[in-house]
Parts: C-alpha cells; sequence; structure tokens
C-alpha cells in the first residue's frame, strides 16, 4: 500500500504544454508568479486567469488533478484571507464586537484569495506536465551559469534525482521496519501525541540507519559505473530548445506584456 | 586464451574503526581468461566479496597486486580505464539503481563515460535487449520485481559495453523465479563473449561455470572446473557448501551400481543420462 505513491504529481499525458522545455516552463512558472503580484485589478486578473486557462486546456491534465493540488493549501488560502479581511484599516462596513470588516479589507482579501489560487494553480500545473527528472535537468541547466560561481548546479541536480528515486525505496522501507517493530509488540496507534511521538524512535533510529547503508551501496556502485572519473559528462537526453518552445516562449512574452501594459497603461 | 585478469598473492585488510585491521583476504593468486565464466564460492565471511571489490579498483589491495588486462589497479591513472573494462553488479538491486526511469538509469554508466547521446541512446536499446526489458524503459524501478530489477541493473553494466563483468550475488536477494532470469541473462551475456565472474553460494549457478574458486576464510581452498571441485564432496562439507543437487545425485547412483559417465553437473544431463539408461 505504502509503494502506491506517485513521485511528485507528474500526470502522463501528450501535449503541447509536456513536451515543452522544462526550462522554459520553469522560467515561464516564476515570470507569472511575479506578474501575479504587479497585478492589481480585476481586469488584470481576468487576463492572467485566461491564460492559465489556455494553458491548462492545452495541457490535457483533468480538472479534478489540478484541483487536487490546491486542497493540501486551501487552509493557508483560508487563513490569508481571514487575516485580510479583519486586519485591513479603512471604511468600515460591518462591525461586531471588537471586529470590523471594511472596504479595504475585503478589496484586499479578494485579491489575496485570487493570487493564492492562481499561484499554486501555475506552479501545479508546472508539475503536473513535467517528469521530475526532466524538472531537475531543467533546474541543473538554468542553474549551470552560476557554476562559474561555485555553485554545484550538477550536483544539486543529482542530488534531486537520487532523492526522488529513494523516496519509494525509503517509504518500503520504513514500512518494513514499522511492521518489524509492531511484530515486537510496539504501539503507534494509541496513547497522547507525546507517547506517539516517542513511539515513533524505534522507527526512526533504524531508518536512519539503514538509508546511511543505502548511501554507501549506492555510492559504492555509482563508482564503479565511473561517476566522478573526470570525463565531461554527458546526457542521453539533452534539452533542445525547438521551434516549439520558441513559439510557446513568444506566446508567452506577449500574455505577459498584456498583463503588465493593463497595469500600467489603465 | 591469454589471462585477462591475474591476481598476485593479493592480501587485503579491512581497518576497524578502534584502528585494529582485519584480513579479510589472505594471499590469494589466481588466474582468469579472458572470455571465461569463473565461479567464486564460500562461505558468508570468506572474503569473495572483498575479492570482487578488488577486481575492479572499489578496494586496492593492502598487499600484492592484480593486473587486469595488463593494468594495475593499484595505478590510479589506470583506475577508470580499469572499471570501464570491468562492470560490476551487486547484490541488492534496489541499491544500484540511480534514476527513477529505468532507460535514465542504464545511461548513467554511459553518460558518465562522455559517450555521445544518439551512441548512448542505442547503447540503452542494445542493453535493455540483452536483459529482455525493452518494454520496461519508461517505467520507474521500484514498480518492478526484484528479478526485473536486478536485470536493469545489469543492462546498466552492459551499456558500458565491459569485456568482464563481476557479478557479487547478484541472486541472493531474489525469489526462485528472479534468480533463474537473472542467471540465464548472465549466460546469455558469457555466450556473447563477456568474461563473467559469478560470486555465489548457490552451487547450481557455480555448476554452470567453467572455471570454479573455492574461498575458506580468505584464502583460496580450491581452484579447478566445476568437475573437479565438486568431486571433492568431502572437503566441500567440511567447509559447509553443499554439491549440487544433480552431481550428488549422480554420486549415489553411481555408488548404488548405476552406470554413469562422470562429468554430469547439471539436471538437464543427468536426465539425458539416465534416459539413455533403458
Amino acid at each position: 500500500m505504502i509503494r502506491d505513491i506517485t513521485l511528485g504529481q507528474y500526470y502522463q499525458t501528450e501535449s503541447l504544454i509536456h513536451r515543452l522545455d522544462p526550462r522554459l516552463k520553469i522560467v515561464a512558472t516564476l515570470l507569472y508568479i511575479v506578474v501575479l503580484f504587479v497585478v492589481d485589478d480585476f481586469l488584470g486578473f481576468a487576463i492572467a486567469y485566461a491564460g492559465l486557462e489556455t494553458a491548462i486546456i492545452m495541457s490535457k491534465v483533468p480538472r479534478r488533478f489540478i484541483l487536487k493540488g490546491l486542497k493540501p493549501v486551501f487552509l493557508i488560502i483560508a487563513f490569508t484571507l481571514v487575516i485580510n479581511l479583519f486586519m485591513i484599516q479603512g471604511e468600515v462596513l460591518v462591525q461586531f464586537w471588537k471586529f470590523h470588516i471594511t472596504r479595504e479589507g475585503v478589496h484586499m482579501a479578494a485579491f489575496m484569495g485570487i493570487r493564492l489560487f492562481l499561484l499554486i494553480i501555475g506552479s501545479s500545473l508546472l508539475t503536473l506536465t513535467t517528469r521530475p527528472i526532466s524538472l531537475t535537468d531543467g533546474i541543473e541547466a538554468l542553474l549551470s551559469p552560476f557554476k562559474k560561481l561555485g555553485l554545484p548546479a550538477h550536483e544539486l541536480a543529482m542530488m534531486m534525482t537520487i532523492a526522488l528515486r529513494f523516496i519509494p525505496t525509503l517509504l518500503e522501507e520504513t514500512d518494513k521496519i514499522m511492521k518489524a517493530q509492531q511484530a515486537r509488540g510496539a504501539d503507534f496507534e494509541t496513547g497522547n501525541i507525546l507517547r506517539r511521538a516517542k513511539a515513533l524512535v524505534p522507527i526512526l533510529v533504524p531508518l536512519f540507519i539503514s538509508a546511511f547503508r543505502i548511501a554507501q551501496d549506492l555510492a559504492l556502485a555509482m563508482e564503479a559505473r565511473c561517476y566522478g572519473c573526470g570525463i565531461r559528462r554527458t546526457r542521453m537526453n539533452e534539452i533542445r530548445f525547438e521551434k516549439r518552445d520558441l513559439i510557446g516562449a513568444i506566446v508567452f512574452a506577449c500574455f505577459l506584456a498584456v498583463i503588465v501594459l493593463e497595469r500600467f497603461l489603465w | 586464451m591469454s589471462a585477462f585478469i591475474e591476481v598476485d598473492d593479493l592480501k587485503f585488510d579491512y581497518i576497524k574503526q578502534d584502528g585494529t585491521s582485519l584480513r579479510a583476504v589472505d594471499g590469494i593468486s589466481f588466474r582468469i581468461e579472458r572470455g571465461s565464466f569463473t565461479a567464486i564460492i564460500g562461505q558468508n565471511g570468506s572474503g569473495k566479496s572483498t575479492l570482487a571489490k578488488n577486481i575492479n579498483a572499489l578496494l586496492l589491495p593492502t598487499e600484492g597486486r592484480i593486473l587486469v588486462d595488463g593494468l594495475d589497479t593499484a595505478d590510479p591513472a589506470s583506475l577508470w580505464e580499469i572499471r570501464r573494462r570491468v562492470a560490476m553488479v551487486f547484490q541488492n538491486p534496489d541499491n544500484q539503481i540511480v534514476s527513477s526511469i529505468v532507460e535514465d538509469d542504464i545511461a548513467f554508466g554511459p553518460e558518465n563515460l562522455g559517450v555521445d547521446p544518439a551512441e548512448i541512446r542505442q547503447r540503452v536499446r542494445f542493453a535493455l535487449k540483452d536483459v529482455e526489458m525493452e518494454e520496461y524503459r519508461r517505467k520507474a524501478p521500484h514498480l518492478l520485481s526484484g528479478g526485473q530489477k536486478q536485470r536493469i541493473a545489469i543492462a546498466g553494466a552492459v551499456a558500458m559495453e565491459p569485456q568482464c563483468i563481476v557479478f557479487d550475488e547478484p541472486t541472493a536477494m531474489l525469489d526462485p523465479r528472479g534468480r533463474s532470469e537473472v542467471l540465464k541473462v548472465i549466460e546469455r551475456l558469457h555466450d556473447k563473449g563477456i568474461t563473467t565472474i559469478l560470486i555465489t553460494h548457490f552451487m547450481e549457478e557455480a555448476a554452470r561455470a567453467d572455471h570454479v574458486i573455492v574461498m575458506n576464510k580468505g584464502r583460496l581452498e580450491m581452484d579447478g572446473t566445476p568437475t573437479e571441485i565438486f568431486s571433492r564432496q568431502d572437503r566441500l562439507k567440511e567447509l559447509s557448501l553443499d554439491v549440487p543437487a544433480p552431481i550428488y545425485l549422480a554420486r549415489i547412483l553411481g555408488e548404488r551400481g548405476v552406470d554413469l559417465p562422470p562429468g554430469i553437473e547439471t539436471t538437464e544431463e543427468l536426465v539425458r543420462c539416465l534416459c539413455q539408461l533403458q
């Protein structure tokens, strides 16, 4: 059961968005997030949403998958809404006891809500349409200009790749250790929080030890396969910026320009 | 045939945390011919894994010398050249797969060697074919069975185009089906001309080799063909090593007066000889 988890939240299908260069997708997502904070009226948000909607339709990712990404952050959105609603000073609309809701508060809360909503959907679209491996490749490529400044871009990407690879292995290991401890009478389900936290110690200690053992094995296996032999590494799947990526980049740039113009001209 | 690997009076000490040393391999010499299939057997702790890691320079001899294709493993300049020629497959399939996509993992070795991308893709395709896993190339390794994972690990070694592959107990953690899958692949690779070294404690596997080395407490106990080795059943028993079932059965039958030719090593041979008795 524990091994059925999916890595990241990649949704496998064939679409133009899926095939775009991961570097383009990462940069576009970052710019989209920045632009969301430039927008300050409903028309701007409408345009931003229209762009996102177009991308969602093109990506062929079912809507329920996209909304699933919102669930874990729902509380944060709700909290932000409430804070904004009550904390902003201004023209009072409703007042009860010590609380008051102002016109500016409603305005701000609505903006913040829309902003977070678009931000989360936008960034989950990136992880839904990009394989974890392509994502790490893209990050490596984007960070490689900083190699000259001493940033270990390749090593960081390799770490991410290995972390992704070993999440299921460590989950399996956890499952095994838990069963072994339960077989010896360990109890993880009853008692208060403190007791339950204490019950986790006999899981975490062996898990750490086994993680180190796995790391040692893996390091040996990687060395045996000539990792770090000093020859310049090549990649089987080189990321190539193709015509469709260029078109995508131009379309996205126009979209950004429209939003920014809307903000400063109206 | 010329010697591909020459081990000359190899001694290896592990340094323990308290500073004392533990001799794992104690003065071993043997030769492995190019294109041969050698099995190294012995109990746990007999030093066979340590020996294997010395062969591709993951460990360096404390004393003595190992030559791989004429290159000294102790020479740092030939380190990578040796690992390129002698690939290694380890016991635990999970702990040697690097990437979460099968084909990316197989590409890992050639990528490290700086092979051209187009050629890497070709090597990956051929390697997957060699281990009969073509349809799994875009799968995630953690969803595969143990035998399949081990075949992916073997494909990863094959993609480096080595002349020799050292298998360090590759079937120890597998179920019987996984074991036979992996063994089939190992035999096929040997047939393709790869010098094969198989470390195992399954005697049936060792019987398939053409050269068997028996280790005991860090020393070389026996060195010969499977027929020679398995005829010394009493000594093997003293070392707590079994004799493969067909060989054992052939001997018992021989003692009871059944007329069987010498040198029977596999179940198929025994069945064939028994059928011919009629």
